[in-house]
């Protein structure tokens, strides 16, 4: 087993895994860019090296840096955490070719799923259900016009090597195509570097419905229930559970089963994490995309199971016995109460457009079932460069009202001065009637803004 | 008549769509404006003629910095 390991990564993230890493006796080395000197985890860390200006392609995503980081520290190993080059198979590829462990899947597994269209098309031969969609990219109006036809409104217009909602569009007739299509390409070039665009059946009133998955070394996948991302806003999740209100028992099943054959098609090894949108109604779902890497909201799973998921991804990467299975339980699903992920973000809790600033005052909940995984503290400067995460507010209880009670107490008693935050809207989502009793899907923070 | 066409938020200008001298009509576009991963169109509320234009591509501007006159 490596006895140190580079967090190639900034914020909460980098932080609650330098947490467990050095709880496991690693040393722990982190990189910043100039705009985050000060931020918590930098200092937290063993050791902290520079590696360029804010720009995150200057700095986060530059990987000669980042490897330079490594060497010059000697760190053994590199846990990319999510976003930036978590899901890069050339970054990954670079880290085993430099003689590293890479606390992540192979870069083949990352790489077959790393293009939506080939993913999807994989799947379908795996046999795990797929939405209508094109089998190909499609890179030209005309093109998307006939494959429209063909397909049927409402369609989802996606980059194919995209991610976290950008260049996202729902359109429902051939001037929603029309006008959504070429906006969708400049962005998959601008963001992706891909200009490929998949479009997909789009389900009205569906619930996002993603299972944590875990490849073992001997190639056996096991499961670890699943999570609810719904409440979300551009495409964006905003708030996770576990379990699902919209999935019934039998429905749980197949979806595990059909996530532990998307991981076994792919010889997949390490956390990952199979999305689905689910059809609460017809109690049905599809594949929409595999996560290879550390799913932002993995703490609502670490809640209702007692699993440290940071502290496995390390033993498996590292070719250690792992403790997970007797947790993942036969059905592959564990039961432990329920859990709630609110996503914290320096956004107006109105129009949920970025906020950054200075942090003037920060104090963080706290209590039984009550968890907060931050990136921040009173005094540090929220930037334009980066995503517009502070905090992660996870609580646990008993069951689901227990869980939702804490969660109330827990936003109103959360002080953050200084840049706007969604505290308010998460104030209003728990007091929702859709959202209380359950039985929302992912249109909840459109409606919820579209009734002042 | 002018009006100042003002950042809401810190950001980096991504686009400069118009340049001086430009006719614009309510609604329009002038800039556009990225902060924490999102691209942000700053439109003027007013019509006339772009009068100044404040920013260039790759700036930084704080909240309530002017982007733009429309006269």
């Amino acid at each position: 087993m490596f006895t140190s390991v580079l967090v190639a990564n900034r914020g909460e993230i980098a932080r609650r895994v330098i947490r467990t890493a050095r709880r496991m006796g690693l040393r722990t080395v982190a990189v910043y860019s100039s705009a985050d000197a000060e931020l918590p985890y930098v200092r937290e860390a063993d050791e902290a090296v520079p590696i360029g200006p804010a720009a995150p392609a200057a700095s986060y995503l530059d990987m000669d840096a980042v490897l330079a980081a490594a060497r010059r520290t000697g760190a053994q190993a590199v846990h990319p955490g999510y976003g930036f080059l978590a899901e890069s198979a050339t970054f990954a590829r670079r880290v085993l070719g430099a003689g590293l462990t890479w606390v992540g899947p192979p870069p083949a597994a990352i790489e077959s799923m790393g293009e939506k269209v080939n993913a999807r098309n994989l799947m379908a031969e795996a046999g795990v259900p797929v939405a209508g969609g094109t089998r190909q990219p499609v890179t030209e109006v005309a093109a998307a016009l006939d494959a429209a036809r063909a397909l049927g409104y409402p369609l989802m217009v996606k980059a194919v090597a995209g991610g976290g909602g950008i260049g996202m569009s729902v359109v429902h007739d051939e001037g929603g195509m029309r006008s959504a299509f070429g906006t969708a390409r400049t962005r998959a070039e601008r963001f992706f570097g891909n200009p490929g665009i998949l479009l997909e059946r789009y389900l009205e009133h569906a619930r996002h419905v993603e299972v944590q998955i875990v490849g073992l070394p001997d190639g056996r996948v096991l499961a670890l229930g699943e999570r609810d991302c719904s409440v979300q806003r551009r495409h964006q999740k905003v708030a996770e559970e576990t379990p699902s209100t919209g999935v019934k028992p039998e429905l749980r099943q197949r979806m595990v089963a059909a996530a532990v054959r998307a991981g076994q098609a792919v010889g997949y090894r390490n956390l990952g994490t199979v999305e689905c949108l689910v059809d609460p109604v017809a109690q049905d779902f599809v594949f929409l995309e595999m996560n290879t890497r550390l799913q932002v909201e993995h703490p609502i799973t670490e809640l209702v199971t007692g699993i440290d998921l940071v502290e496995q991804q390390l033993l498996l990467a590292g070719g250690q016995p792992v403790t997970i299975e007797a947790a993942a339980g036969a059905s592959g699903v564990p039961a432990g109460g329920h859990a709630l992920e609110l996503r914290v973000y320096a956004e107006d809790p109105r129009r949920f457009l970025p906020s950054p600033g200075t942090i003037r005052a920060w104090e963080e909940p706290r209590g039984e079932g009550v968890r907060v995984d931050a990136g921040y503290e009173a005094g540090s400067v929220v930037t334009q460069y980066y995503d517009p995460l502070l905090a992660k507010l996870c609580t646990w209880g008993a069951d689901r009202s227990e869980a939702l009670a804490r969660a109330r107490h827990a936003v109103a008693a959360f002080v953050i001065e200084g840049p706007r935050t969604n505290l308010p809207f998460h104030a209003e989502l728990l007091a929702h009637p859709d959202f209380v009793s359950g039985t929302y899907d992912t249109g909840l923070v459109a409606r919820m803004r579209a009734t002042p | 008549m002018s009006d100042e066409v003002v950042a809401e938020m810190v950001a980096n200008v991504w686009k400069v769509v118009v340049a001086m001298g430009d006719r614009v009509d309510d609604g329009d576009t002038l800039v556009i404006l990225e902060s924490m991963k999102m691209e942000i169109p700053v439109v003027t509320e007013s019509a006339g003629t772009v009068a100044e234009l404040r920013v260039a591509e790759g700036d930084v501007v704080q909240e309530g910095d002017v982007i733009a006159v429309i006269e």
